[in-house]
């Protein structure tokens, strides 16, 4: 026996195979798609011990119960979710995140929720047994595309995974978390498409995300903006983290499984350093816009990039 | 011509060609799409993640891990434009269409006030050009249609229009690959199938700068094939 399967007792909310997204297909109507939180993703797979980005796990507020039925193997949650590991004799612990777990088989593992946060991550030594599409395992549900023949992973799925377990020995990482809820952004190519007052509202005024927020993009309620040159623009090529004004006045932050066009004038994009904190906003929270220049956009993701190199470096084994 | 280059958030540079929209802006848009990607593909700019053409735009996106806005701006402005070429790259295609399959075809005649024959032959002796590919995945926006045939979209879009169905709005024309919501007046079907799941080398049949010719086939020609 070479590999391990897990049995999907439980399917979770919206769980799915995801890596970091689809490229060069945007021209074709593909959408990058991809693990929501980039940086959960990439601490998923450190912890394991895999070099490569491997496909992960992911899910939204549940996650799956699953029972290794064949094999052994070692795994890790990454985000802030609560979750326990129950053993052949019906032992239970509480599952701690961002470490690894060595599972044998008949041992299970029950991901009961994620906490103030939507997203959460699984991981396992040496990735899942997945095929790729187009040079990438994520999955796009909306188009039937990627692993699992594009369908979230449901009840009695089999998860199988590339490798028996190698390395017996367990790690884990250090992750201050993150909390601000004030999102730095660029402005946007439609800018001035807005009134004097409403600019100054858009950086001003607290929004709340809606329950209207999904993979695709998260909603938000506030005081209406006016756009006082044109309410639609020509269709063109859209990228995550746009945030879009319809003409009803209320922002669209456009996400990972954003449409590969779009006709809505942008006023401004979220920088790349802010967009995982954001992502993980639940529906309710309050947040705020803080303009910034592209020099600082690009200082922030150098400071946010060489502190995960750094936190991926002091991976800790566990004795 | 290219206008001037402007950022999208940290990561993405959109490559602004003008407010107009017309085969020749779109034949310069579509030019240095295809020459990025080539550069890209060579190694000669790194860290192209996407490039994206639309009617009168390029956008790029790359990923800031290996690159940023001020190498991809010193390299789309070293470009030399009138130099670039994608003859080769272009591909000119013959879809059939079942014109069977319509649904809006008697609205259409009344409105214009042409009979459905008209309407069709109309329609065949278009040689339709790909300003763009997307909103989902396959999804070709094809122009230029004859000016007599210009509507404007469905005032209540359709939940839902069947895989194939091709439409018409504007100057415009598409192709729904996937059965979907629409807004589009349909005109016909074709069997031809847009978009396939497990082709990982050309999942889309079509690219942008392609051209399409559509030929008449009948209900049965379609069955065929769909059965083939």
């Amino acid at each position: 026996m070479t590999n391990s399967i897990f049995k999907v007792l439980r399917s979770g909310i919206n769980t799915t195979y995801q890596d970091e997204g689809r490229f060069g297909a945007q021209h074709l109507g593909i959408p990058t798609s991809g693990c929501m939180d980039h940086k959960s993703f990439i601490f998923a797979n450190a912890i394991v011990g895999n070099k490569k980005k491997y496909g992960v796990i992911e899910f939204a507020y549940q996650g799956p119960l699953l029972k290794l039925i064949k094999g052994k193997t070692k795994i890790a949650i990454a985000g802030n979710v609560h979750f326990k590991i129950i053993n052949l004799n019906n032992d239970t612990i509480n599952g701690e995140c961002n470490r690894s777990y060595n599972l044998n088989e008949g041992d299970s593992i029950d991901i009961l929720a994620t906490d103030k946060s939507i997203y959460g991550y699984m991981s396992v030594e040496g990735g899942f047994k997945i095929k790729s599409f187009f040079h990438s395992v994520s999955t796009l549900v909306k188009a039937r595309i990627g692993p699992n023949n594009g369908n979230k992973i449901s009840l009695e799925d089999k998860i199988t995974t590339n490798q028996n377990r190698k390395n017996e020995n367990n790690f884990k990482v250090n992750i201050s978390s993150e909390n601000s809820n004030t999102i730095r952004v660029l402005k946007g190519p439609q800018y001035d498409f807005f009134s004097e007052k409403s600019k100054k509202l858009f950086f001003s005024q607290l929004y709340k995300v809606s329950n209207l927020t999904d993979r695709m993009g998260m909603r938000l309620e506030g005081q209406t903006l006016e756009n006082i040159i044109n309410t639609n623009i020509r269709s063109e090529g859209i990228t995550k983290g746009a945030i879009q004004v319809p003409a009803d006045g209320q922002p669209i932050i456009l996400l990972t499984d954003c449409p590969t066009i779009g006709g809505y004038p942008k006023i401004a994009n979220i920088i790349t350093a802010d967009y995982d904190l954001l992502v993980q906003k639940i529906p309710g929270t309050n947040i705020s816009f803080k303009c910034i220049d592209l020099e600082e956009a690009e200082q922030l993701y150098k400071k946010k990039r060489n502190n995960i190199s750094k936190i991926i470096k002091d991976i800790k084994k566990i004795n | 011509m290219l206008k001037k280059l402007n950022n999208i958030g940290d990561s993405a540079i959109v490559c602004d060609f003008g407010e107009e929209v017309n085969q020749t802006i779109n034949n310069e848009v579509i030019k240095l799409f295809h020459y990025v990607r080539k550069q890209a593909a060579l190694g000669n700019i790194e860290g192209i993640l996407n490039c994206a053409p639309s009617y009168n735009k390029l956008i790029i996106s790359f990923d800031l891990e290996k690159t940023n806005s001020k190498n991809v701006s010193n390299f789309l402005n070293s470009a030399k434009f009138k130099n670039l070429n994608f003859i080769e790259d272009k591909k000119n295609w013959i879809i059939p269409i079942c014109y069977d399959f319509e649904i809006d075809l008697e609205n259409i005649s009344k409105q214009l006030k042409l009979d459905k024959e008209e309407i069709i032959n109309i329609h065949l002796n278009s040689i339709f050009f790909i300003y763009m590919i997307g909103f989902v995945p396959g999804h070709p926006f094809m122009g230029d249609l004859d000016p007599k045939l210009f509507l404007n979209r469905l005032k209540t879009p359709r939940v839902k229009v069947p895989a194939g169905s091709v439409g018409i709005v504007e100057k415009f024309c598409n192709i729904y690959p996937h059965e979907s919501p629409g807004g589009w007046n349909i005109i016909g079907r074709t069997p031809t199938k847009l978009f396939n799941t497990k082709d990982n080398v050309k999942p889309s049949l079509l690219t942008p700068g392609d051209t399409v010719k559509f030929k008449s086939i009948s209900k049965k020609e379609f069955n065929n094939f769909i059965n083939d």
